[in-house]
């Protein structure tokens, strides 16, 4: 069955209101301003308005805000509590912990002149500042296929609304629209779906190390009374993950922020090996430990929500350009992992090929090729160069664990600068890494008091997700037996415990076990479509505007 | 047939509404916010009534801050065929509303009303009340289902007793329940084409309208926690916990 689209043609179309993609349009209409030209930007955004979906620990490092508007201050921009102090802890056990000192503080984990902020905020005013340069922004448009014709991306198709589970379609049925343009940048984030089919399509990554990540959860909290200490940054890693081990790292971050808030979180990697592994639980334990209890007992819990980061930098970098757009931001893979920090390299990702795509359209250009000179702007770029020097970061840890990783760290950021002259490789996905459960050890999580830790149900309330929900399921299984006949013997299906949000359940008993998906729960993290060891699910976007509605993560 | 549909906009009814630690509020910032989905209905019913050629002329109006014209926006994309701010930074009571709505009428001389029968933001229920007492009109709350025939209006309103059938001479007020209609979604190139459409900048001022302050809010104060539950384990126990209570 054929459908009638309607069809719109932009300079340039863009995939995403995240840092990298409002970066991306606010440079474009600033170059075409300062040339008195016009090019046309439309920014598609699949959350119900900008902002909704990000989530982020966050502190900024404040360079390319700098760059895009010198008067960032002025312009009234939700960036105002600066890093007044920083602690690294090394948790050894759920009762101990070493502080460390500054000294063997890893340069990069140094925050002096960075801002604590809410990503989300910090978007919402990005959109503000590129609407009134006159992009054109869609919340609540989900772009849901790429248009490719004769290996040249065309523009992107939006989802369609009012579809039945079924597939058929309902009285209010409203189909989507194809966007076309001259360049399409993709910023959809860590393990965008159109991203992921690029990559793929285009033979993007075929040179590079295999894309790592981890899976980050986070929750806001109101200070308890007396406790608030706005500009405070504390970090830490080790316990409950690996300590000295290998198989099962993370770090975890908590931050005094303004209003009174608190924003904790835990990023697992995702390469962890225990099939019993829940980083949910971790989470919800680790905030039992002295060092976090202390900041928040006695205050409430506001929000909650988690996504994946592509946390592989350097080594890890695709292709960023095919015949007709690029990948930027996060959908690249741009995040500096040794600073935990992604939002100004997100941001800077978006500005240079803004840079590079303006200077082709106002030279007149038709479209539909491989702009070289994006990623040679990027080479040329500081962004570059602190991804060079942090390249060793990522695998340091996989390899050698929290303790002898960050030793190995804090020798290659503080006497080397980063450019110890070798390079380490992680070349296992992360899908791979997981222990059959036969061969990993249990893990007996205590309940949740429901005063520090919650149980996942209660927490995925607290993200505001919504999805219509008689739509098709949007995680797909290419093969439905896996979970329960390979799965479930093999890993004790680990989809139960790596999904932060409760999508994934084995029930029934012996031979009626079936596996539910409960996609209305989804906040959007992508882990299930980046761990799942037989790589048997794909995240679509579901219909527009589904998904969390995060106040300010 | 001219109609005015009054849009306000709300913190979304997704978002998990959360008051300000001094009481004086709930917290809207870096909060969504959406068209009030009773208005939605309204602006919905008001867009098929035209699409029947019953209504020709639909002007969507909404109160309030900048944001505001984001309400409007998306009032244009239904369907609507004019867009007027009221601009207002302060907060706005049902009353200053509904005086401000009764002179947009008058100025425009529509000749039917309709609104969401109240905001979720504070279930305040009187502002579509007060256009039709300040304009001297008939009115129809809790529409379920609304037939306009000629200059007569017959509405079935959501009572508790059931349903209710009313016939109203127009000009008319009436105001939408949940059943109404379910809102259509929004089509891009709709949404596109919205953005091209001026909106009609007014105050209070350039209507005559003297805000009231007839009300005065308090104290704001999240739902008492629900305390934990006590397992018994047999009836007599359940008895004696219910009689301590001074339940049984």
């Amino acid at each position: 069955m054929s459908i009638e689209r309607d069809v719109m043609e932009y300079d340039v179309v863009i995939v995403g209101g995240g840092p990298s993609g409002l970066g991306a349009a606010i440079r474009l209409k600033q170059k075409a301003a300062e040339s008195g030209k016009e090019i046309n930007v439309c920014l598609v955004e699949k959350g119900s308005e900008i902002g909704a979906h990000i989530l982020s620990g966050a502190v900024l490092e404040p360079r390319s805000l700098n760059e895009l508007f010198p008067n960032w201050k002025e312009l009234g921009a939700p960036v105002k509590t600066a890093v007044t102090r920083d602690e690294l802890h090394l948790l050894t056990s759920e009762s101990s912990g070493v502080k460390l000192p500054n000294l063997f503080v890893p340069k990069t984990m140094h925050n002096e002149g960075n801002y604590i902020v809410s990503l989300g905020n910090l978007c919402r005013w990005l959109g503000e500042q590129a609407t009134e340069l006159g992009v054109e922004i869609y919340p609540g448009f989900a772009a849901q296929e790429v248009i490719i014709e004769d290996g040249v991306v065309k523009g992107i198709q939006t989802g369609d609304m009012g579809v039945d589970r079924d597939g058929t379609h309902k009285a209010d049925f409203a189909p989507g629209m194809e966007l076309r343009a001259k360049y399409t940048l993709f910023a959809e984030g860590c393990r965008g779906h159109l991203g992921k089919r690029l990559l793929k399509e285009f033979g993007l990554d075929k040179d590079a190390d295999p894309q790592h990540y981890g899976i980050g959860i986070k929750e806001i909290w109101e200070a308890p009374a007396g406790k608030h200490q706005p500009g405070l940054v504390v970090h830490g890693a080790g316990w409950p993950l690996d300590v000295t081990g290998t198989g099962n790292t993370g770090g975890w971050f908590l931050y005094h922020a303004d209003n009174n808030q608190i924003l904790v979180g835990l990023i697992v990697d995702l390469s962890y090996s225990n099939a019993y592994l829940s980083p949910f639980d971790e989470f919800q334990r680790l905030k039992h430990h002295p060092v976090l209890k202390q900041h928040l007992e006695g205050g409430k819990r506001l929000s909650y929500g988690a996504r994946a980061i592509a946390k592989g930098g350097f080594n890890s970098l695709p292709n960023m350009v095919f015949p007709g757009g690029a990948l930027i931001g996060c959908d690249l893979g741009t995040m500096n992992f040794s600073k935990i920090k992604g939002s100004h390299t997100a941001l800077k990702s978006g500005m240079l090929a803004a840079e590079a795509y303006a200077d082709a359209l106002m030279a007149g250009a038709e479209g539909g090729d491989a702009l070289q000179a994006f990623p040679e702007g990027f080479k040329k770029s500081w962004l570059y160069d602190e991804l060079f020097r942090s390249r060793n970061f990522g695998p340091a840890i996989h390899k050698f664990g929290a303790l002898f990783g960050g030793m190995f760290n804090y020798i290659d950021q503080n006497w080397f600068g980063g450019k110890i002259p070798l390079t380490l490789h992680d070349t296992t996905p992360d899908h791979a890494t997981l222990k059959l459960a036969k061969d990993s050890q249990q893990i007996a999580y205590p309940k949740p008091d429901g005063k520090l830790s919650f149980d996942k149900l209660s927490s995925v309330f607290l993200s505001s997700t919504n999805h219509e929900e008689h739509q098709p399921v949007h995680l797909k299984l290419a093969d439905p037996s896996i979970p329960i006949e390979k799965n479930l013997p093999m890993y004790a299906e680990p989809a139960q415990r790596y999904c932060p949000a409760g999508v994934y359940e084995v029930v029934g008993e012996g031979a009626e076990k079936r596996f539910q998906i409960n996609a209305q729960n989804c906040v959007h993290c992508k882990t299930c479509d980046i761990k799942d060891p037989a790589q048997n699910i794909t995240w679509v976007a579901p219909e527009g505007s589904g998904g969390p509605n995060y106040p300010g993560m | 047939m001219k109609a005015i549909v009054s849009v306000k906009r709300v913190v979304d009814y997704n978002v998990r509404i959360q008051v300000k630690p001094d009481g004086s509020g709930v917290v809207t910032d870096g909060v969504k916010h959406s068209m009030n989905p009773f208005d939605e209905i309204a602006m919905e019913e008001a867009v098929r009534l035209k699409e029947k050629g019953v209504v020709t002329e639909i002007v969507a109006v909404s109160i309030g801050a900048a944001k505001c014209e984001e309400t409007l926006r998306t009032a244009l994309a239904f369907g609507a065929t004019k867009a007027i701010h009221i601009k207002e930074e302060g907060e706005v009571q049902p009353l200053t509303a509904a005086r401000a709505l009764a002179a947009v009428f008058k100025k425009e001389e529509a000749k039917l009303f309709i609104a969401g029968k109240q905001a979720i933001d504070d279930d305040a229920n009187q502002t579509g009340q007060m256009v039709a007492a300040l304009l001297d009109l008939p009115q129809a709350t809790f529409a379920g289902k609304i037939d306009v025939a000629g200059d007569k209006a017959t509405v079935v309103r959501e009572v508790d007793a059931g349903l209710e059938t009313l016939e109203v001479d127009l000009p008319a007020v009436i105001t939408a329940d949940l059943r109404l209609n379910e809102p259509r979604y929004l089509k891009l190139p709709d949404i596109m084409k919205a953005k091209r459409i001026a909106i009609e900048a007014v105050t209070f001022a350039d209507l005559g309208v003297e805000a009231a302050a007839a009300v005065k809010v308090t104290k704001t104060a999240p739902p008492p926690t629900r305390s934990k539950g006590v397992m018994v384990k047999t009836v007599d126990e359940l008895v004696a916990a219910l009689k301590a209570k001074g339940l049984a």
